[in-house]
C-alpha cells in the first residue's frame, strides 16, 4: 500500500464502485458533491448501496482533492460535467492527471443561433475535451469497458480499458487499479474509447426494448451486430479509430450494456417497451442514463450533416415523437437489408 | 467601421543586447565552433545508442544510413556536396565488413563506437553555422542601405532621388503586432520564432526583420540547396543560418540535427524554426508542422528546467509571426507542384528556379522595385505549452490564472522527468496551438479575399466537377459579373469583419470603407506580376481570370477560416 492518495470526483454507483477499486492499492479521497450526502456516507460508510472500504476518506471541498492527489478519477453525469470542472479548475496543476470516466457528450451551441446554423463536430465535445477546455491539465485520460457497477461492487472479475495519448497516464492508471479481480488494457485513441462508451448506451437502449417487447437472443445478437455497425460509422465520423470499436470499450462493453438487467440505459428502455412514457421511465431512474441525452444529440448532428444512423434514428423517434416500439422495430426489420460488414 | 489607417510603427528600435554584438549567444557559439561541434556530437551519440540499445541494431542503423548515403552520392550529388564523400563511405563499408567477421565482441565495439563518432561528427561540422560578425554587419548594411536606394528609387521620381532617405525598408515591410512584447522575452529568455513560409525570400526578410528590431541575429536551419549558390551561403552564413539537409533522412543524421539545435537553444541562442518544413505550395497557412525540430524547443526547457534553471533567463518562447503577401514570385511553379503531387502523379523532380544568382537578383530586383508592400504580423509569445506569457515571461491559463511550465513535466509539481513519449505529444499540441496562432496574426489582404470570393463562387457554379476538372473549366466560364461578386464579396467582408472583432484573424487597413474601393484594391493588388493575372476586369468590368490555377493559389491563403459557408 503506498501513502499516495487517489482522488474520485463523484460519488454515483459508479464513482463508488471506481473508489473501492482504487482502495485495494491506495488511498482515495471520494468527493460528492452534496455536503448532506458527505454526512450521510461518512456516518454510515455507505455510499450509493455499496460499502466503503477502509481506505476511502469522503470529503465535500474539490480544493483538498486537488491539493492531496495527482491522479484523480472524475466521474459525473455529462449534464454536471462542465460545471463541475468549472469550480474544480482553480485548483489544478499542469502535474495533474485526470481520467474521467463518464460515457456522455456535452453539446455546446452558440449563443445566437443564425437562421443558417448548422451543427457539426464542432458543438460536441467528449469529456476529455471539457477537460482540456476547462483546466490546465493536459495529461487525461478515459476509463471504459464492461463495468457495471452493480458487478463491480460485487466484487466479480471484470476488465476495462484506460485510454490516453500519454503513455504515463495509461501506466498510472494500470498501476493503480490493477487488483487479482481487475484487469486493465491500454489504448492511445482516446477520442475512439470516449465514443465506444459514449455511442453503446443507444444501442444498450435499444436492446433493452427488445427485451421489454418479449423478443429473444436472436433478435438481440441481430441488435448488437447491426448496432456495431452503427456505432463504427458514427465513432468515425467523429473522429474515433475503427479498431477502438472492436476491443473491449467497443464490442466488450456493448455486449456487456445490452444484455444486462443492471444497465441503467437497458432499464430505461425496457420500461419504455413496457408502455410508459419517457418521463415516467425517467422518473423510476436513481441515476441518469447517459443514452437518452447521446441519442437526442447524435440525432440533431446526423440531421444537421445529412445522414441517417437508422437505429439512433427510430430511437429518437420512440423517445421524443411518441412513436410505439413495437412500430419502431417493424420499421427496422422493414429496411432493406445491406451489404453485412463494409468498413474493413 | 472607419479606415484604420496605417498599421504599422516606423521607428529605429535599440538594440536589446546593450553590450553589442560580443554579447550574442550566437557568437559565443560560433567563437567557439569546434568545442560546440564535439559537444553535439557527444549528445547525438548519446542519443542514437539510447536508440539502438543492442549492438545489432546499431549496426544495422549504420547499414541503412550507409545503403543511403551512397545512393544520394550516386543519384542526387549538389554542388555544395564534399568531394571526399564517396572515399569517406568507402572506408566506412570496409571496416563494417570487416566487423561481420571478426568475433571480438570488444574489438567490434571499439570500430563501431568510432565509425559512429566519424560520421556524426562529419554531419555535425557540415551542419554547424559559421556566423561572423563582420559579414553579419556588413550583409545587414546590403540589405537596408542597398534596398532603401532601390526603394526610393522606384518610388520618387527622378534619378537623384535614389540618394532620397524618405522611404526606409520598413514603409516597404510593415511589422506590425506584439514587437515590445517580442523585445521585452528576447532580454528575459530564449526566443524561438515560428513564421509561416510561403516563399524563398522569407529568410532573408524575417533576418532583415530580427535585425530591424535591435534583436540579436538568431539562428534557423536553412536548406543545403541553398548553399549551392555563392551569394546566398554568403548571406545565410553571416545571418546565423546553419544547413539542414533534406536529402538525409537517416537516424544519425536526423539526431545529429535535432542536437545541434536542442544544445544551441539550451546556450541561450535565439532560434527560427519554418515549422512547416518547407514552403507552403498550396498557398494554405500550414495545417501541419514538422516535429522534429519543435520537439527540440520542448526538449531543451526540460533540461534547462532539469539543470535547475528556473524561469528568468531560460524559459523559452515561441514566437509566431506571418508573412503576408500579395504576390509569391513562386506561385505558378509551387501551385503546379502541389496539384501535381495531389494528383498523384508518380514522378515529380523539385525543380529550383533560384538556380543562378542572376536570377535571384532579377528577383529583388523586381520585388524592391516593383512588388507591392509585405507585411509581418508578429504573434503574442507563448511558452512550450502554447499557454500565453505576459511580458515578464510568466505563462497564464485560458482564465488568467498564473501557471509556473515546470509542472508540466512533473508528476507532482517537484520532481522533473524526462518522458520521451510526453514529449513527443507536447509537441504535437504545441504545433496545434501554433497552427492556431497562425491563423489568429493572419492578416487578410483585400487581394486575398478577392481570390477567395471569386474562386469559391466559380467552384459553386461548378459543385459537380472535382478539383482538377474545374480547374480546366473554358475560359468563358471564368467571368463573374461584377455586382454578383461585389455582393457575395460584401457578405464575406462582414464575416471577415466580425472575426476580426473575436480576435480571430487580424485584417489589412485597407479592407475598411467603400467597397468598391476594397474590391479595386485587391484586384490591383492579387498577384499583380504575374504574366497571367489571377484576377482582373474586363471592358465591361466583369471579373475574369487569366489564370485559374493561380487563382486558387492565392485564394488558399484564407482556407481553414469556414469562410466557404458565406459564398
Amino acid at each position: 500500500m503506498s501513502k499516495e492518495c487517489v482522488g474520485v470526483i463523484g460519488s454515483g454507483s459508479f464513482g463508488t464502485a471506481v473508489a473501492n477499486i482504487l482502495s485495494k492499492n491506495s488511498k482515495v479521497l471520494l468527493y460528492a458533491r452534496n455536503a448532506e450526502t458527505v454526512e450521510k456516507i461518512k456516518s454510515t460508510r455507505i455510499s450509493n448501496g455499496q460499502h466503503l472500504h477502509e481506505n476511502i476518506t469522503v470529503t465535500n471541498s474539490l480544493e483538498e482533492v486537488a491539493q492531496k492527489c495527482n491522479v484523480i478519477f472524475p466521474v459525473v453525469p455529462s449534464s454536471n460535467f462542465r460545471e463541475m470542472m468549472r469550480q474544480f479548475a482553480p485548483f489544478l496543476h499542469p502535474y495533474h492527471v485526470l481520467i474521467h470516466g463518464t460515457k456522455g457528450l456535452d453539446l455546446i451551441l452558440p449563443h445566437e443561433t443564425p437562421t443558417d446554423f448548422k451543427m457539426d463536430r464542432s458543438c460536441i465535445r467528449t469529456m476529455s475535451e471539457v477537460i482540456r477546455e476547462e483546466s490546465v491539465v493536459v495529461r487525461v485520460g478515459c476509463m471504459a469497458g464492461p463495468n457495471l457497477a452493480k458487478e463491480l461492487a460485487l466484487g466479480h472479475p471484470a476488465a476495462t480499458v484506460i485510454a490516453s495519448p500519454f503513455n504515463e497516464v495509461i501506466n498510472e492508471g494500470k498501476r493503480l487499479l490493477r487488483s487479482e479481480k481487475f484487469q486493465v488494457y491500454g489504448n492511445q485513441d482516446l477520442k475512439g474509447v470516449e465514443l465506444c462508451g459514449v455511442l453503446k448506451n443507444i444501442i444498450a437502449i435499444a436492446s433493452g426494448i427488445i427485451s421489454g417487447l418479449g423478443f429473444g437472443d436472436n433478435a438481440k445478437g441481430l441488435l448488437i451486430s447491426r448496432g456495431l455497425v452503427e456505432m463504427i460509422y458514427l465513432g468515425k465520423a467523429l473522429g474515433g479509430e475503427i479498431s477502438s470499436f472492436i476491443g473491449l470499450a467497443g464490442i466488450g462493453d456493448l455486449v456487456a450494456t445490452a444484455s444486462s438487467q443492471t444497465s441503467r440505459n437497458y432499464t430505461i428502455g425496457f420500461k419504455l417497451a413496457q408502455g410508459k412514457s419517457m418521463d415516467e421511465a425517467i422518473a423510476e431512474m436513481e441515476e441518469t442514463a447517459e443514452g437518452v441525452n447521446t441519442i437526442k444529440i447524435i440525432k440533431q448532428l446526423a440531421d444537421a450533416q445529412g445522414i441517417k444512423p437508422l437505429i439512433t434514428d427510430t430511437l429518437y423517434k420512440i423517445l421524443y415523437e411518441g412513436m410505439k416500439p413495437q412500430d419502431g422495430l417493424s420499421y427496422l426489420m422493414k429496411y432493406p437489408g445491406n451489404i453485412d460488414i463494409d468498413f474493413l | 467601421m472607419k479606415p484604420i489607417g496605417k498599421d504599422y510603427v516606423k521607428k529605429k528600435y535599440d538594440q536589446v543586447v546593450p553590450g553589442g554584438i560580443d554579447e550574442w549567444p550566437v557568437v559565443s557559439l560560433s567563437n567557439n565552433r569546434d568545442a560546440f561541434i564535439k559537444e553535439v556530437t557527444a549528445e547525438s551519440i548519446k542519443r542514437i545508442k539510447k536508440l539502438t540499445p543492442k549492438r545489432s541494431s546499431l549496426i544495422e542503423e549504420i547499414e541503412t544510413t550507409l545503403f543511403r548515403e551512397k545512393l544520394r552520392v550516386k543519384r542526387n550529388p549538389w554542388a555544395v556536396d564534399p568531394p571526399d564523400e564517396a572515399d569517406f563511405l568507402q572506408s566506412i563499408k570496409d571496416r563494417l565488413l570487416e566487423i561481420s567477421t571478426n568475433d571480438d565482441k570488444e574489438d567490434i565495439d571499439e570500430t563501431l563506437e568510432d565509425i559512429l563518432s566519424e560520421i556524426i561528427e562529419r554531419y555535425a561540422s557540415e551542419i554547424a553555422g559559421n556566423f561572423k560578425k563582420s559579414r553579419y554587419r556588413m550583409a545587414r548594411s546590403i540589405v537596408t542601405f542597398g534596398f532603401a536606394r532601390l526603394l526610393n528609387a522606384s518610388r520618387a521620381r527622378g534619378f537623384w532621388s535614389i540618394f532620397s532617405t524618405r522611404y526606409s525598408l520598413q514603409d516597404k515591410i510593415h511589422i506590425t503586432g506584439e514587437v515590445e512584447e517580442l523585445r521585452t522575452l528576447a532580454k528575459k529568455g530564449t526566443i524561438i520564432m515560428v513564421p509561416t513560409h510561403f516563399s524563398n525570400l522569407d529568410s532573408i526578410l524575417i533576418g532583415w526583420v530580427i535585425s530591424a528590431l535591435g534583436l540579436p541575429a538568431f539562428i534557423y536551419g536553412a536548406g543545403l540547396n541553398l548553399f549551392n549558390i555563392k551569394i546566398f551561403a554568403y548571406f545565410m552564413e553571416s545571418l546565423g543560418a546553419y544547413k539542414v539537409d533534406r536529402r538525409k533522412k537517416n537516424l544519425l543524421y536526423l539526431e545529429t540535427l535535432k542536437s545541434y539545435s536542442s544544445l544551441a537553444i539550451q546556450k541561450g541562442c535565439h532560434s527560427l524554426f519554418f515549422p512547416g518544413g518547407t514552403r507552403s505550395r498550396s498557398g494554405q497557412i500550414e495545417k501541419r508542422l514538422k516535429l522534429g525540430l519543435l520537439s527540440t524547443a520542448i526538449e531543451a526547457q526540460r533540461v534547462n528546467y532539469q539543470k535547475g534553471k528556473r524561469d528568468g533567463l531560460h524559459k523559452i518562447f515561441i514566437v509566431p509571426v506571418t508573412l503576408n503577401y500579395n504576390f509569391v514570385l513562386e506561385a505558378p511553379s509551387l501551385i503546379r507542384e502541389y496539384l501535381r503531387l495531389k494528383g498523384q502523379e508518380r514522378y515529380y523532380v523539385e525543380n529550383d528556379e533560384y538556380s543562378t544568382s542572376y536570377k535571384i537578383f532579377a528577383f529583388l530586383l523586381k520585388f524592391f522595385t516593383k512588388g507591392s508592400d509585405i507585411s509581418v504580423s508578429i504573434g503574442r509569445g507563448l511558452d512550450v505549452l502554447g499557454n500565453y506569457v505576459d511580458t515578464d515571461g510568466n505563462s497564464y491559463d485560458k482564465s488568467g490564472r498564473q501557471i509556473d511550465t515546470q509542472e508540466y513535466f512533473t508528476k507532482d509539481g517537484k520532481i522533473i522527468s524526462h518522458d520521451q513519449q510526453r514529449e513527443d505529444e507536447y509537441t504535437r499540441m504545441l504545433s496545434d496551438r501554433i497552427v492556431e496562432e497562425f491563423h489568429r496574426i493572419n492578416k487578410v489582404f483585400a487581394s486575398h479575399l478577392v481570390a477567395f470570393v471569386a474562386f469559391e463562387m466559380l467552384q459553386k457554379k461548378f459543385n459537380k466537377l472535382d478539383l482538377y476538372n474545374f480547374l480546366r473549366i473554358p475560359e468563358e466560364d471564368q467571368i463573374i459579373p461584377y455586382e454578383e461578386f461585389k455582393t457575395v464579396f460584401q457578405t464575406v467582408l462582414r464575416r471577415v469583419h466580425e472575426m476580426y472583432n473575436k480576435g480571430e484573424v487580424s485584417v489589412s487597413p485597407y479592407l475598411t470603407g467603400d467597397p468598391d474601393k476594397i474590391i479595386a484594391h485587391g484586384l490591383a493588388n492579387v498577384g499583380m506580376y504575374h504574366a497571367k493575372r489571377p484576377l482582373i476586369k474586363n471592358k465591361k468590368g466583369d471579373i475574369y481570370t487569366q489564370d485559374l490555377n493561380l487563382l486558387f493559389y492565392y485564394h488558399n491563403r484564407l482556407v481553414g477560416y469556414n469562410l466557404e459557408k458565406y459564398v
